[in-house]
């Protein structure tokens, strides 16, 4: 089942989520990753990171919080091992890109220009802008839109640029139609939204970083909701979705709010076989459909409710 | 990571209560083929429609070739995921994947090995002696934990090790104390050339610390907070150094859970040490 990202086309619409794919070998050890749509990297940064302290993680009803911190190798160890690794396997790869300022995106995209193997750049928004006082650029409109810009413009013309949005804002339809003003190709929702949880034997935060993104089932209304706002406001633009999905039928929940391409994260942790799984699911929930293609059923949840008020009547 | 971890649907065997411990054993052949000392498995809990989404790391006690191979781990009741695991009964089904990380490494010739062991994290020592046996090492043991119903596996290291010392903050069992205040006495009894510890991270810490005075290797197996076991949640990191003396976080999953004692920066655990690799100041502090 054939899927779109802009003008990419992928074998499928079952992504792997930014930071639930390790480096892809991980993973490889119980599903082949190059038969996932594509695989999206964790964000890649400038620097090595060491990340946050420990613990980084707490479980909450459904979900997870996580302040992991983007601990990563930087982006010339990335180019060096991690990517050719994918590229020679021949898995679609979509570079997640982090940064804390606008010209640190922009330094990500030049060094990721001409690297082959990049299926797309996700731009993760969800990062404090240190020229900002560490507002997030997914919180405000003009960041994001000046970070999405100056990524389309270092990247390739023909590698799609897909901005990752944050549900924790008080406008995602604003945010959305900001970043695709800005040039993007496509948009990911949701990334986290912050949580945080208290050890009520220790009295103290669960996680040392206080806070975390709050992932897992638990944000699933969520994601529903963006895609459904963002797809009704800008019915042209791909959307991939992501919050939560642990089954084709949640998967089938996204696309029928009007995602183009699901990825699937946190359930990675509980099952790694995770995609093949989920992408059998949704195929078989179409065809009891009667659907022979994805975009038939992209954003059908939207068409209009039956009105029998309206029909013309017998008598 | 050794060998290819797989994830199977095993059966619950058996059930049995061990002091303040439990074990569950469990029909699951691919893991137990696989198995080496050291390796631990992750168990989903919660059933099908779980809330629960981590998955829970154990050390793997033993595995057995019955009925295609079992596979057996002990857990303490913590939280609502162990007392879920503890509910279970014989022919239930459990998602368990594994083995995962890097087992024991095993000395080429025979040596005097010292086995350490706190609390339940001395589950995973007696199939490592086991293996020792195989290759003629001696095997002593030091077991240890706040009272008696919490040193787990005090008879089995009886039958088996050459010697067994028995601790207990309480007194209720052997020494009072802990294994680390009677260490260094049995080292120098046993002359023992080298020493395995699992247990909780102070008291791999103290038994780092006698093993570097003695100037004798010592392997840990430390237990860390992990989501998926596998290496791709980055979650489970401890500061280690490297071959090359950098200090690097790194996954207790993938690249452990078994180190050599002196390369774990133990006073650092839960920080950022400032001269680890990527440690904020580096770059422009995010």
């Amino acid at each position: 089942m054939r899927a779109y990202l802009a003008h990419v086309e992928l074998p499928n619409p079952i992504l792997a989520a930014a930071g639930c794919a390790g480096t892809g070998r991980e993973l490889s050890a119980f599903a082949d990753v190059t038969r996932f749509g594509a695989l999206t990297t964790r964000s890649i940064t400038m620097a090595p990171r060491a990340g946050r302290p420990t613990p980084r993680m707490a479980e909450t009803p459904s979900g997870m919080l996580n302040a992991v911190g983007l601990q990563g190798p930087g982006v010339e160890a990335f180019l060096a091992r991690e990517l050719p690794w994918l590229a020679e396997r021949g898995a679609r790869t979509v570079v997640s890109i982090g940064g804390g300022s606008v010209a640190e995106y922009t330094a990500l995209a030049r060094r990721l220009a001409d690297a082959p193997g990049v299926t797309a750049v996700e731009i993760n928004l969800s990062c404090p802008n240190v020229d900002d006082r560490g507002r997030v650029f997914a919180r405000d409109g003009g960041a994001a839109a000046e970070v999405v810009a100056s990524v389309r413009a270092a990247m390739r013309y023909d590698v799609p640029v897909v901005a990752k949005l944050a549900p924790d804002v008080a406008d995602v339809v604003a945010i959305a139609r900001a970043c695709v003003d800005g040039g993007a190709d496509a948009l990911a929702m949701i990334n986290t939204p912050i949580g945080m949880s208290i050890d009520v034997d220790a009295m103290r935060p669960a996680l040392a970083a206080g806070t975390g993104g709050l992932s897992g089932p638990a944000i699933r209304p969520l994601a529903v909701r963006c895609v459904w706002q963002v797809h009704a406001a800008l019915p042209g633009v791909p959307l991939i979705g992501m919050g939560g999905v642990t089954s084709g039928r949640d998967a089938l929940e996204l696309v029928l709010a009007g995602a183009c391409a699901v990825a699937v994260g946190t359930t990675l942790f509980h099952d790694p076989y995770a995609c093949p799984r989920i992408l059998r699911e949704l195929e078989e929930l179409l065809h009891e459909r009667g659907f022979d293609r994805l975009a038939d059923a992209v954003g059908l949840a939207h068409r209009p409710a039956h009105r029998n008020d309206l029909e013309e009547s017998p008598l | 990571m050794a060998g290819t971890p797989v994830q199977v649907t095993g059966t619950v065997l058996t059930t049995r209560r061990v002091d303040a411990y439990h074990a569950l054993t469990v029909v699951a052949p691919g893991i137990a083929d696989r198995f080496r000392p050291g390796h631990f498995v992750t168990v989903a809990v919660g059933g099908p429609q779980t809330s629960m989404l981590t998955r829970r790391a154990f050390a793997v006690h033993d595995v057995k070739s019955d009925y295609g191979g079992t596979v057996e781990f002990v857990f303490a009741v913590r939280g609502p995921g162990t007392a879920w695991l503890a509910d279970r009964k014989a022919r239930d089904a459990l998602d368990m994947v594994g083995p995962l990380g890097r087992p024991f490494p095993l000395p080429r010739d025979p040596a005097t090995c010292l086995l350490v062991g706190g609390e339940y994290g001395s589950a995973p020592l007696f199939a490592l002696a086991d293996a020792l046996h195989q290759r003629n090492c001696r095997v002593d043991f030091v077991l240890g934990a706040a009272s008696s119903d919490r040193v787990f596996g005090a008879l089995r290291a009886r039958r088996i090790g050459e010697t067994t010392t028995l601790t207990t903050q309480d007194g209720s069992l052997g020494m009072r104390g802990s294994v680390v205040d009677v260490l260094p006495a049995v080292i120098a009894d046993t002359r023992a050339d080298v020493v395995y510890a699992c247990g909780p991270m102070p008291m791999l810490r103290g038994v780092t610390a006698v093993c570097v005075e003695f100037d004798i290797p010592v392997q840990v197996s430390v237990e860390e907070a992990m989501a998926c076991g596998i290496g791709i949640c980055m979650t489970c990191v401890v500061p280690v150094i490297g071959d090359d003396g950098a200090t690097r976080m790194v996954r207790v999953c993938t690249e452990g859970p078994v180190f050599r004692g002196e390369r774990v920066r133990f006073d650092d655990v839960g920080t950022i040490p400032f001269d680890a690799l990527g440690a904020p100041g580096g770059d422009r502090g995010r």
